[in-house]
C-alpha cells in the first residue's frame, strides 16, 4: 500500500510542475504512467476520466479519481495534494517577483513558446481519450456532437455529459 | 497588485468563499470564483482578478487551484492558502471518492457500462472541443507554431513518449522558434 502511495505522490508531484496550461496537458502522461504501473486498463482509464469530468470540481479531480481507484481514501488524498501543492507553492513564490518579471522579454518568450506546446499536449490527450472512447457509430456521434457543442461554448458541459450518458444507457 | 489589502479576511471567511465557488462552479469553477471574489464579496476588482489569473496561467499546474493558493496566501499566509484550497477541493474530493467507490462496486453492471460508455464519449468530445479552442488559434499563427503543435502531438499522442522527453525536445525548439517571433 505505501509503495503505491509513494508512486502516486511522485507521479502527480512531478506532473504538477509539468502541467503547462493546466491539468489536461498532462493527461497523456497520466495515462502512460497508469498503464505502466498496471493501475487500470485503457478502458477503465477513460471511464475514470469521464467520472472526473462529471463530478464537481476542477480538472485536477482526475488525480483524485485515479488515486481513489488505486488506493481508496489515502490514494485520493495523496494524489490530490501532490497534484496541487508543488505548483501552488511555486506560484506563491513567483507572485513576489511577478511585478518586475511580467514585462520582461524572457517571460513573454517563455509564454509564446509554451502556448503551442500546451496545444499539442491537449490535442494528444483528446486523441488518446477519443481513440479509446469511440467504439462504434453511437459513441462516435456522441463524441462529435459534444466536441462541436463544447468548441462553440454555447452548451453547458454538464448538459453534454448528461445527454451522452443517457444516450449510452438508452441506445447501446 | 500590491494595492490589494486582504489581511482583514479570516481563515473561515476564505474557506467559505472558496467553498461557495466550488459548489456554484459545477462544470466551470473559474467563472464561479470570479463571481464570488469580484461580484459577490468585492474582495478584488476585475483588474486585480485578471492580474492574479495572468500569473496563475503563466505558471504550471491547475489555474484555479493556483489562484486559490495565491489568494489565500496573500490574505493570511500559508494557513490562508490551506483554507482556500480546502474550501475549493474539500467537497469535490469527498464526492469523487464516493463516485469512484460506486464505480468499483457497480461499474461492471450492463446498464452502468452503457451509461459510462456514453459518458466517456461525451468527455472525449469535451476534450476535443477544448483542444480545438486552444490549438486552432495556434495553427493560424504561422508555420513555427504548426510545427511545434504537430511535433508535440506526434510525440505525446502517437509515439507516446514519456512527457519529460517530449518536453526536453519540444521546449528548447519552441523557445528558439519563438525567439524569432517575439520582439525584444
Amino acid at each position: 500500500m505505501s509503495g503505491v502511495l509513494v508512486a502516486l505522490g511522485l507521479l502527480f508531484g512531478r506532473l504538477s510542475l509539468l502541467a503547462v496550461g493546466g491539468t489536461n496537458a498532462v493527461v497523456p502522461e497520466i495515462l502512460r504512467a497508469t498503464l505502466a504501473h498496471g493501475w487500470a486498463t485503457r478502458g477503465q482509464f477513460v471511464q475514470l476520466f469521464a467520472i472526473s469530468n462529471a463530478a464537481p470540481g476542477p480538472n485536477v479531480m482526475i488525480s483524485t479519481v485515479l488515486g481513489a481507484h488505486v488506493a481508496g481514501w489515502p490514494g485520493a488524498l495523496v494524489a490530490t495534494v501532490a497534484m496541487v501543492l508543488p505548483s501552488g507553492v511555486l506560484v506563491i513564490w513567483a507572485g513576489r517577483a511577478w511585478e518586475t518579471w511580467r514585462e520582461t522579454r524572457a517571460r513573454r518568450l517563455l509564454q509564446a513558446a509554451l502556448l503551442p506546446v500546451t496545444a499539442g499536449l491537449i490535442t494528444a490527450a483528446a486523441w488518446l481519450i477519443t481513440c479509446q472512447a469511440v467504439t462504434g457509430a453511437l459513441t462516435a456521434l456522441i463524441a462529435g456532437l459534444c466536441a462541436f457543442g463544447s468548441y462553440n461554448g454555447r452548451v453547458h458541459p454538464l448538459v453534454l455529459l448528461g445527454a451522452g450518458a443517457l444516450a449510452g444507457l438508452a441506445l447501446l | 497588485m500590491s494595492k490589494i489589502s486582504l489581511s482583514h479576511l479570516s481563515r473561515g471567511a476564505l474557506f467559505l468563499a472558496f467553498l461557495e465557488a466550488s459548489l456554484a462552479g459545477f462544470g466551470g469553477v473559474l467563472p464561479a470564483a470570479r463571481r464570488v471574489l469580484v461580484d459577490g464579496r468585492k474582495w478584488l476588482t476585475q483588474d486585480e482578478f485578471n492580474e492574479l489569473f495572468a500569473l496563475c496561467q503563466a505558471m504550471p499546474g491547475a489555474n484555479i487551484t493556483n489562484l486559490s493558493f495565491l489568494f489565500g496566501a496573500r490574505a493570511r499566509g500559508w494557513s490562508g492558502a490551506v483554507a482556500t484550497v480546502a474550501g475549493l477541493l474539500g467537497v469535490p474530493v469527498v464526492l469523487v471518492v464516493v463516485f469512484t467507490g460506486l464505480y468499483a462496486r457497480y461499474g461492471a453492471l450492463v446498464p452502468v457500462r452503457h451509461a459510462l460508455a456514453g459518458l466517456g464519449a461525451a468527455a472525449a468530445g469535451l476534450l476535443l472541443g477544448a483542444a480545438g479552442r486552444i490549438a486552432l488559434p495556434n495553427l493560424r499563427r504561422g508555420w513555427r507554431d504548426v510545427l511545434v503543435v504537430a511535433l508535440v502531438f506526434a510525440l505525446a499522442g502517437l509515439v507516446r513518449w514519456p512527457m519529460i522527453w517530449v518536453m526536453a525536445l519540444s521546449v528548447p525548439l519552441a523557445l528558439v522558434l519563438a525567439a524569432r517571433a517575439v520582439r525584444p
